[in-house]
């Protein structure tokens, strides 16, 4: 066996790797920070990721809109969508059962699905091509596509944004405080719809630049593509420790690395390369309960 | 013997109206037997599976507090179970043209009910393995990994060829067309769940949903109890599974996606999480709706070429009325109530008090 050949492919399928948890963690930031405040699984963030590919899809394709008018349009529908499913499905709920807030979101879930199938056909829509972003370049005997340089840039990009909005800005310091105490923080005039609104956005925006770089490294749109990516997304945040924005980051590339190395190591078990996700979570649950920055949490009484 | 039959004799009288409700069911049941045609058989045996299936997923997420997303995926179990045990040894190398059945399940068959009841085990064997590692965490990683689990499941079956002929699925499964089956089955299940729901087994899972501190502090293990409503509720999924095979006479893995789950998720959101009753009127309410809203799918609803009306549309109104149902009904039909006798005439005593108030305070207008 060539040595030298083997480390290039494994050059090259940790860029994929790194490319593809990237993607991930930028999904998965939009479920830690929805759990952060509202103790809240959003099954629906997979299918506003869905939805947003649909945006861009139909500005491209459709409307023919050039490709930045349609891109910031995206991102500002999508921020709108998740705000606005926040506030029609989910704030009538804020006193009721957690377990009917978690059927909402389900509902929601289902609702867009069925919706997105209804008005766009089940059938997949080729995204548009970006050749300047597909055309592998050749870099001392790697073949890379562009893209998968430039997702891991973008995403690290808007991460250092996020961390500095959290930590920095008074709707990042709110948002911690009604993570770590809802009622208190209720009480200290923190104008708690506002703060959940904004995180919905937040979280959604990210999706919808996730939902881009997908679309130009997979270039297929279709109702139930956010059902996948949105569960291993969510097992992303587990794995780092759900509510934690950094933990999210960490479990995105975690699942990312391992899903394309064991396909790359074990050609034979690409038929299960979604189930590496599940296999995952169930050991890191068993091991590490709260993820792996996750803070460990004592229920009171 | 004498006091057995005194108890017997007490029961019956104090629960006469019940037997007798029981006893026109059956007959009713033995009627339509006879007189329906294929659709309609299709349909009730459809009710009488979807009530098995919905009654055991309110088990775990209505009684018991627990949230699980696995229905599919358990009936998937259940479902393939009977499929690889009761299709004819020799019709097998027919279904398995890609890939041969491996050999050591190839000249296996077993009698239906056999098979049945072991897809129930299998079932409830996979829920413990899920189960160990979630069950003892607070919050919602059960049904993400249960949901996780039902995706599984259909990778898992569609990649092993020699078991469950993969993407093919399995065709020429015997049928059951009686509706003794799987209205039977679902007796014995809903008779099953209201004698645990009111044994001490049954109090426990509602102490566990109502509140898990309380209930540890009082010797409520918590571990078991959900662990116990789970294994329960997995066994009767794969029976209702395994039934859904037999009444399809085909499986693939295609059928078992987890928006299947959502549909029992209607259910007993609809009929109330926690009441037996109300779960059993949505499944018969839901399943038979689905039907009968078909007409949404077809162009040519209402005899003009309406737009809106194109396949889809049935899904989208099915969903919008799980959210409905969710924000404004919160407690379904039933809440946690059960349809008993006292239920039904204390209904009819409000009604009635209402409209004789109406009445009285019309009359009393009109005397002015």
């Amino acid at each position: 066996m060539v040595v030298g050949m083997t480390l290039s492919t494994f050059l090259q399928q940790l860029i994929n790797g790194l490319s593809l948890g990237s993607l991930y963690a930028l999904i998965a930031i939009g479920y830690t920070m929805v759990y952060g405040i509202l103790k809240l699984i959003n099954f629906a963030h997979g299918d506003i990721f869905m939805m947003a590919a649909y945006f861009a899809y139909f500005g491209i394709s459709v409307f023919f809109l050039p490709w930045y008018v349609t891109f910031i349009i995206t991102i500002l529908l999508t921020m709108l969508l998740g705000a606005g499913i926040e506030r029609m499905a989910y704030r009538p709920l804020r006193e009721a059962p957690k377990t009917s807030l978690l059927i909402s979101a389900i509902g929601v879930s289902f609702l867009l699905e069925n919706l997105a199938t209804y008005l766009f056909s089940g059938k997949p829509q080729a995204f548009p091509e970006f050749p300047v972003m597909t055309t592998p370049i050749f870099v001392g005997g790697l073949s890379i596509q562009p893209v998968s340089i430039v997702i891991p840039i973008v995403a690290f990009f808007l991460m250092t944004v996020l961390l500095f909005i959290i930590n920095k800005t008074k709707v990042g310091m709110a948002m911690r405080a009604v993570s770590v105490d809802y009622d208190t923080a209720k009480l200290m005039g923190i104008k708690i719809d506002n703060v959940i609104s904004s995180t919905f956005a937040i979280g959604s925006g990210l999706a919808a630049v996730g939902a881009l770089l997908w679309c130009m490294k997979y270039p297929s749109v279709l109702p139930l593509m956010g059902v996948v990516p949105g569960l291993k997304c969510f097992i992303a945040a587990v794995i780092g420790g759900i509510g934690n924005v950094k933990g999210a980051v960490l479990g995105g590339l975690i699942l990312g690395f391992s899903e394309v190395l064991m396909v790359a190591f074990f050609p034979s078990l690409t038929g299960y390369r979604d189930a590496v996700a599940f296999i995952i979570l169930i050991i890191i649950l068993l091991f590490l309960p709260n993820g792996i920055l996750g803070k460990k949490q004592v229920e009171k009484v | 013997m004498k006091n057995t039959q005194n108890s017997l004799g007490a029961y019956l009288k104090k629960h006469w109206k019940t037997v007798v409700f029981l006893v026109l069911v059956l007959i009713g049941i033995g009627i339509a037997d006879q007189f329906v045609n294929s659709f309609m058989r299709r349909l009730l045996n459809l009710s009488a599976i979807y009530t098995i299936v919905a009654l055991s997923m309110n088990l775990v997420n209505g009684f018991t507090g627990q949230f699980s997303l696995g229905q599919a995926g358990f009936m998937a179990i259940g479902a393939y179970t009977v499929a690889i045990f009761t299709v004819p040894v020799g019709l097998r190398s027919t279904i398995f043209y890609l890939a041969p059945m491996a050999p050591l399940l190839a000249n296996i068959q077993l009698p239906f009910v056999v098979a049945l009841i072991l897809g129930g085990f299998l079932s409830a064997g996979v829920a413990f393995l899920i189960g160990s590692p979630c069950l003892r965490l607070r919050g919602d990683y059960l049904a993400i990994a249960t949901l996780g689990f039902s995706e599984i499941i259909r990778i898992i079956f569609t990649n092993t060829q020699t078991i469950t002929n993969g993407a093919l699925g399995i065709k020429s499964i015997p049928t059951i067309s009686s509706l003794w089956w799987t209205f039977g089955i679902a007796l014995i299940v809903i008779i099953a769940c209201f004698l645990l729901i009111n044994s001490s087994y049954g109090r426990a899972f509602k102490s566990v949903r109502e509140d898990e501190i309380a209930a540890e502090a009082m010797g409520v293990s918590l571990f078991k109890t959900k662990m116990t409503s789970f294994l329960i509720s997995a066994f009767f999924t794969g029976i209702g599974g395994g039934l859904y095979a037999a009444l399809l006479g085909t499986v693939d893995p295609k059928q078992f996606y987890f928006t299947l789950t959502y549909n029992f998720l209607l259910i007993i959101v609809l009929g109330g999480m926690g009441s037996i009753s109300g779960t059993i009127i949505a499944s018969f309410v839901v399943t038979l709706g689905q039907e009968a809203l078909r007409f949404l799918d077809e162009p040519m609803a209402f005899g003009l070429d309406l737009p809106i009306f194109r396949p889809g549309l049935r899904m989208v109104v099915f969903s919008f009325l799980l959210m409905v149902v969710v924000l404004f009904y919160r407690k379904g039909l039933m809440g946690t109530n059960e349809l008993t006798w006292n239920f039904i005439a204390n209904k009819y005593r409000s009604i009635k008090s209402r409209f004789t108030k109406k009445a009285a305070s019309a009359q009393g207008g009109d005397s002015k």
